[in-house]
């Protein structure tokens, strides 16, 4: 089996960094780590493919014999999908010992600031802006006509209405 | 016939799909949860049956031949594996739907909890039935990236924490794996298990026990095999109750279950004896040390837990026939008996409020039911004759003896010690949760608890809820399973010494996978 001393070393380099780096107290190193050392064992499964080749597409009847040895590639392509998966879990957990750690065991009951509000003043603020919304729209209309020119000027968005969530 | 292999994987994992979906129905959730494992069990009934009449089932995945597409193999060890399992992840189901897990525990957002618990169960069994190496890495990253969501559930600040422990343990293990397979590909050519058997034994020595070395440091920290089992007895115990009794009788077996595949298959002159029954002795003493230090009864089990590993590396070291034959009763054995009494840690959490020796007493009294079904699964994992327990460890130290050797007895000594001092650590955890009358809980003092620590994480409070009859029931359950272990005794070991006897001769596993020979 013959290999590429580029990628052998590459792998190397990226073994010794990503161990390197998980060792660190940071999650997100931790992280970083965990991606070095995962890539660099899909490095090592595409190293045991051996030489470089033709791609493995099977075309009319005979095999091509400078084809490379498709099965590593497939398992690659597989631990490649499984380290996407549990990095996207990882980052959702280090997201959460993040705010768990800003905010202590606060981080769940920080205040709602609409909380005092019921259904019916969430329902006026609603129908007083929507007036609000009305009485704009009369008055572009009325400086529509009397002057188009300044139309493209008065082309902005309705004003929004800001209603804030707790912060999740 | 042959149909039904790829069910075992299929339902559940479709299962877990309609549970996702159902996600705001919560008994349709429950019914499409049970019915899937409900099946799985049928499926690997009928799946035993079958095999021990006529041999290993073999099924290639898209009609592709080995060694190029994926073959599933039942064997009778197989089988079993995935018998018991499913039956474990059927009464803790059963469980979890009695405590309310699924119905509005602050503790554990739901919608998620079934989808995911199937494709635990998934994984569990791809594991157990892959035919090669790659399958079986990736049935354990299914199993495990279940077993992350579940051990994390809920966000709260000390799952979280635990949970980053275990999950980059596990990670580490998974490359080891993964980077052992890619190697053992570099020097075989293929990751068919009945192919490598052939070519793994034609490699010269030393680069043999490199590869066989580096799957058994993978799997090892799995199986929680001593030096590498400092991570089990933090996050287990953090979870919810039918998550840790999943976890404490499933994960680590899967691991005991690749360590004894790719032992006998791939390595069976292996020069490891003499470290695995080192590893397997300090296994069984340092962690039962550290059951007999713990105040609470969840830390206490999760370190027998680990002890009782050593038992199984200890079957797998002395490699007879015999002592296989043991392994794998003790395995089904260990499973079903740690998962009940991980249940009913659960139920005296909710009945006393609390799992800490210290604060616990009277509950004889307050809960009869409980205190005899742990009663019988403490005796039961203590190793008192009759239980299984007894003829588990019986039958491995009369393999030992058979084979013999200085190191073995010390091993023996060192189990039966063990067994003791198990059985010493559960007596305590009696005597003071339940024979203890309540008003003696103020100012206790007495030798039995000079030494115990109590769990960092604890709070000290007292939360005490109703047991629904569906928690108790699905617990008893459990144990009258592990009862009969101990009734069936004699069929039961029959069949794992003819599994043995299998797993020793590769043969049978080559010619099913292979039936006009090795290309």
């Amino acid at each position: 089996m013959s290999a590429s001393l580029t990628l052998v070393i590459l792998m190397a380099v990226m073994y010794a960094a990503g161990v390197y780096i998980m060792l660190e107290r940071s999650l997100t190193r931790v992280l970083i780590g965990f991606l070095l050392v995962g890539n660099a064992t899909n490095l090592l499964i595409f190293i045991m493919s051996g030489r470089p080749g033709s791609s493995p597409i099977v075309t009319g009847t005979s095999l091509d014999e400078t084809m490379v040895d498709p099965i590593p590639q497939v398992l690659m392509l597989t631990a490649i999908v499984i380290n996407f998966g549990i990095t996207a879990l990882l980052l959702a957990l280090i997201y959460r010992s993040w705010w768990l750690a800003r905010l202590g065991d606060e981080g769940d009951t920080v205040t709602d600031e609409h909380e005092s509000e019921t259904e019916e003043s969430a329902e006026e603020t609603f129908r007083s802006t929507s007036d609000d919304e009305d009485a704009l729209q009369a008055s572009l209309d009325e400086s529509e006509s009397h002057d188009s020119d300044t139309l493209a000027s008065l082309d902005s968005p309705a004003p929004r209405t800001h209603r804030e969530g707790d912060g999740r | 016939m042959n149909i039904l292999v790829p069910l075992i994987v299929m339902i559940p994992l479709l299962g877990a799909a309609i549970a996702l979906v159902l996600g705001r129905r919560r008994r349709l959730q429950v019914l499409v949860s049970l019915v899937s494992l409900a099946a799985v069990v049928a499926i690997s009934a009928v799946l035993l049956g079958m095999v021990d009449a006529t041999g290993p089932a073999v099924v290639q995945i898209g009609g592709w031949q080995p060694p190029w597409g994926i073959v599933l193999v039942v064997d009778r060890l197989s089988a079993m594996m995935v018998l018991i399992s499913a039956l474990m992840l059927l009464g803790v189901l059963l469980f979890a739907v009695g405590q309310g897990i699924a119905d509005g525990d602050s503790d554990a957002p739901v919608s998620i909890f079934h989808p995911t618990y199937l494709v635990l169960g998934a994984g569990l069994f791809n594991a157990f039935i892959a035919g090669d190496l790659f399958n079986m890495y990736v049935g354990f990253e299914m199993l495990l990236s279940a077993s992350y969501v579940l051990l994390t559930l809920g966000g709260t600040g000390a799952r979280i924490r635990v949970g980053i422990t275990y999950i980059v343990v596990s990670l580490v293990s998974s490359i080891m794996f993964l980077a052992a397979i890619a190697l053992i590909y570099g020097a075989t050519g293929t990751v068919t298990l009945a192919l490598l058997a052939e070519r793994i034994p034609a490699l010269p020595g030393d680069v043999q026990l490199i590869l066989g070395l580096l799957l058994l440091l993978a799997f090892s920290i799995k199986a929680a095999v001593f030096p590498l089992s400092f991570w089990l007895p933090d996050s287990y115990p953090t979870a919810p109750a039918p998550v840790t009794a999943v976890f404490a009788g499933l994960l680590t077996k899967v691991g005991v279950y690749a360590i004894l595949r790719t032992q006998t298959l791939l390595f069976p002159d292996s020069p490891l004896q003499i470290p695995l029954l080192i590893v397997a002795g300090l296994t069984l003493v340092i962690g039962i040390l550290g059951a007999l230090a713990q105040a609470d009864i969840k830390r206490m089990l999760s370190f027998t837990l680990v002890s009782h590993i050593g038992y199984l590396i200890l079957g797998i070291a002395i490699g007879t026939p015999l002592a296989i034959a043991a392994t794998i009763y003790y395995v089904v054995h260990h499973i079903t008996v740690q998962t009940t009494l991980f249940l009913t840690a659960g139920l005296i959490e909710r009945t006393g409020g609390t799992t800490s020796l210290s604060r616990l007493g009277g509950l004889l009294k307050s809960a009869p039911l409980v205190a005899g079904i742990f009663f019988l699964g403490a005796l039961n994992l203590g190793g008192i004759p009759p239980f299984s327990g007894f003829l588990g460890k019986l039958a491995l130290f009369q393999a030992g003896v058979a084979s013999g050797g200085v190191l073995i007895y010390i091993l023996i000594a060192a189990g039966a010690l063990t067994s003791l001092l198990t059985l010493y650590a559960l007596a305590r955890a009696w005597n003071m949760a339940f024979w203890r009358p309540t008003k003696q809980l103020i100012d206790y003092s007495s030798a039995m608890s000079a030494s115990l620590q109590e769990d960092p994480q604890d709070e000290g409070e007292v939360l005490t809820k109703k047991l629904s009859p569906l928690m108790i029931g699905a617990t008893s359950a459990m144990l009258l399973l592990s009862l009969s272990l101990t009734v069936f005794a004699g069929p039961i070991f029959d069949y794992t010494a003819r599994a043995a006897a299998d797993i020793q001769n590769p043969s049978t596993y080559i010619d099913a996978v292979f039936p006009n020979g090795t290309p």
